[in-house]
């Protein structure tokens, strides 16, 4: 996927000013963030929960190499086929490697941000295998030209029924109609012998179970169990922090999860994938193959990043995230928007390809208090900001204002006289209104607020001159 | 009791009145209170830019200038939350600092939240009349817990009615210099704020962190509105607003 990272600005000032993406992202506060705060009110005590989860995050992390080895173990005795991918091209030529051995045409894709994040779709495309993307967010996107996610949950959260219903019409050579149940049910109709037909099923894993070798995916539209059953061969594939120890451990986090992410108890369905079709087993498939995708992963885990490794995708960062809610998913420009994504896109793919996203935030910690896995989302973006000072990757007039007003407040006296004089020029801009409309070098503020100006003393001055 | 006024320097530079309520209040509570006159700043605006080491000096000339104190009072959750939650990390590599720091952060207290638990004001000298609602700050909020102090306050004067507002717990957009680096943006979410704020037609939005009371000023009147008051709890508190 091509990264536009740092077109964030301009993208961003574009869907501030898309009156149809505004109405479509309302939904999430409406949906994701009052369907949350219900559910983990009707829970109780969340926050123990919180703490649970972040535990067995972290437990799995401090031992991630035995799990890994343990769940391979695992599954291998259970009957699947393993493979570990160090980057993405690696995973990609795995995945097409595995279709052209057993001679598949066609691939049922269950959702998968993993699958996004390594180009899987291009890359089976290129060699001549065609997907078929059956989660319905994701068939819409794939239908409108291979259009990005914006939303790693609610993919086309960005778009409005009316939308979809121009896009079928056109696509489909359907009578056009709006009704989201009819829409559907036109989709499901389509998809149905693409399922029955396609001769691989790929999906993701929300969790891997090292005690049983088992991949784990919660979903809600039930096309994720027809991905993994109907066709032969299943090819899961998932990011390798994903492992947890125990069974038990993982009904803690699906507590978490389901409510975190829509705010349901549980999802629709909760699959869990053991090996492929047993003898005396009369569905499943033939083959069950786990990719295990490194791709800058293990890099995160030695470094200042890793607390980022526990997270579970659930999207509650992004749906509570006031410049999410405001911009949508795309203006990230890479797979992974909001909070995580101004952790994960330069951890992933360079911090020099993504210099606005540890700064497009308020670091209001909204994300941080809803997390799961209680990740400390601002503290890391904070840390980025730190390596990109470092590193040189700030605008020279940011360095520049920093380094003169950093030098000027560890001298007092020449602090104060700099605050007279900048209290009194101001005051005088602000005129008899008390309003400035206009500050040559904050464009940024002034061109949608007025910046109250100040008493034209400072209270320094002022406490002084009382005291006398 | 022996209180040392942390001034934060947009209350310095842009509303002295701030700073000077803060007082009133203090004194009103039996509060000796003192105001260093070297501080310039705590060292947020470094810290949230990355560059820690400014950050780090401005912290150590806080910790030289406050430490003498019972208590440390700031008109600011922000300024209060990097001293309480984030100075301990900026000394987390030196053994001796790191105590320092954390000994003053015990001793540090966002003004409310020390007016209500520490002094336990039975009254406030205010004599605002009208209904107000109150916009809480992220950093007071979700770093300091301040969220029923301001209200309990609120409620000692007998002519405030609170009318809460949609949302009152959402970021009005400042973020520091995001305000400036995403104007657009933050300009967006401010307006979300205000659009949130009039609906209760209040007469003043009231708030405890000055970088979020000029953002809101600042879109609201931009919005043409010239009416609705926006304040600092501390003025409406202690009676000082112009």
């Amino acid at each position: 996927m091509h990264i536009r990272s740092n077109e964030f600005k301009a993208r961003a000032a574009a869907n501030l000013g898309d009156a149809k993406l505004q109405k479509g992202l309302g939904l999430i506060k409406v949906k994701a963030v009052v369907n949350r705060a219900n559910a983990v009110a009707e829970f109780g005590d969340f926050e123990t929960l919180r703490e649970a989860g972040k535990q067995i995050r972290n437990r799995a992390l401090a031992d991630l190499d035995l799990y890994l080895e343990r769940f391979e173990r695992e599954a291998v005795a259970r009957g699947a086929v393993v493979h570990w991918a160090e980057n993405a091209a690696e995973a990609c030529r795995i995945v097409v490697n595995i279709a052209r051995e057993n001679g598949v045409k066609t691939v049922a894709k269950s959702k998968s941000m993993v699958s996004e994040e390594i180009g899987l779709n291009e890359a089976l495309i290129e060699a001549g295998i065609e997907p078929i993307e059956t989660d319905l967010g994701e068939y819409i996107l794939q239908i409108n030209d291979a259009e990005p996610p914006s939303h790693i949950v609610m993919p086309v959260i960005h778009k409005t029924a009316e939308d979809v219903a121009d896009l079928f019409h056109e696509k489909h050579g359907t009578p056009r109609k709006t009704d989201p149940a009819a829409l559907t049910r036109e989709a499901r109709e389509i998809l149905r012998p693409k399922f029955l037909s396609a001769d691989m099923g790929v999906s993701g894993a929300n969790f891997l179970i090292a005690e049983t070798g088992s991949t784990l995916i919660v979903t809600n539209e039930g096309n994720g169990r027809l991905c993994t059953t109907l066709p032969r061969l299943h090819v899961a594939i998932t990011g390798i922090e994903k492992v947890v120890p125990t069974l038990e451990d993982v009904s803690t986090l699906l507590r978490l999860l389901p409510r975190s992410a829509t705010g349901q108890a549980i999802t629709n369905y909760v699959s869990l994938h053991t090996g492929p079709k047993h003898i005396d087993e009369s569905d499943g498939p033939q083959q069950f193959h786990i990719v295990l995708v490194d791709n800058g992963r293990t890099k995160l885990l030695a470094g200042e990043m890793r607390e980022m490794l526990r997270c579970i995708r659930c999207g509650a960062c992004m749906n509570h995230c006031p410049v999410y809610q405001a911009v949508g998913g795309h203006a990230w420009g890479w797979v992974y928007p909001g909070p995580m994504g101004n952790i994960l896109t330069p951890s992933y793919v360079g911090l020099e390809k993504t210099v606005p996203l540890p700064n497009a935030t308020t670091l209001c910690n909204q994300c941080g208090s809803v997390c799961p896995v209680k990740i400390p989302l601002p503290d890391l973006m904070r840390k980025l900001r730190e390596e990109q000072m470092a590193r040189g990757l700030k605008s020279w007039p940011e360095r520049l204002g920093l380094a003169l007003w950093g030098w000027a407040a560890q001298r007092p006296a020449l602090y104060a006289l700099g605050t007279r004089i900048a209290a009194r020029v101001m005051k005088g801009l602000g005129g008899a209104e008390k309003l400035i409309h206009r500050l040559p070098l904050a464009a940024g503020w002034t061109d949608g607020r007025d910046f109250p100006a100040p008493a034209g003393k400072t209270f320094r001055e002022l406490y002084r001159e009382k005291r006398k | 009791m022996r209180v040392a006024l942390f001034v934060t320097c947009l209350a310095d530079l842009m509303r002295p009145s701030v700073a000077f309520a803060a007082l009133r209040l203090l004194e009103h509570g039996g509060c000796t209170v003192e105001v260093p006159q070297t501080q310039t700043c705590c060292g947020q605006p470094a810290y949230n830019s990355g560059d820690r080491a400014t950050a780090i000096a401005l912290a150590r000339k806080v910790l030289d200038e406050f430490e003498g104190f019972d208590y440390v009072v700031a008109p600011s959750g922000s300024c209060g939350g990097m001293v309480r939650a984030h100075y301990p990390e900026l000394f987390r590599d030196d053994p001796a600092l790191l105590a320092r720091s954390e000994g003053l952060a015990a001793r540090t207290y966002e003004l409310t939240d020390f007016l209500v638990n520490v002094l336990r004001l039975d009254s406030v000298p205010g004599n605002f009349s009208g209904t107000v609602t109150y916009h809480d700050s992220c950093s007071g909020l979700r770093e300091l817990n301040i969220k029923a102090q301001p209200r309990a306050l609120l409620a000692k004067l007998p002519g405030v009615k609170l009318a809460e507002m949609k949302e009152a717990e959402t970021c009005c957009g400042f973020g520091g210099t995001f305000s400036l680096k995403f104007g657009a943006v933050s300009t967006q979410l401010a307006d979300n704020k205000c659009g949130n704020a009039c609906a209760t037609e209040a007469d003043a939005i009231v708030g405890g962190d000055l970088g979020c009371l000029l953002n809101i000023e600042g879109r609201l009147r931009r919005r043409g509105d010239r009416k609705t008051q926006v304040l600092h709890i501390a003025e409406v508190l202690a009676g000082q607003s112009d």
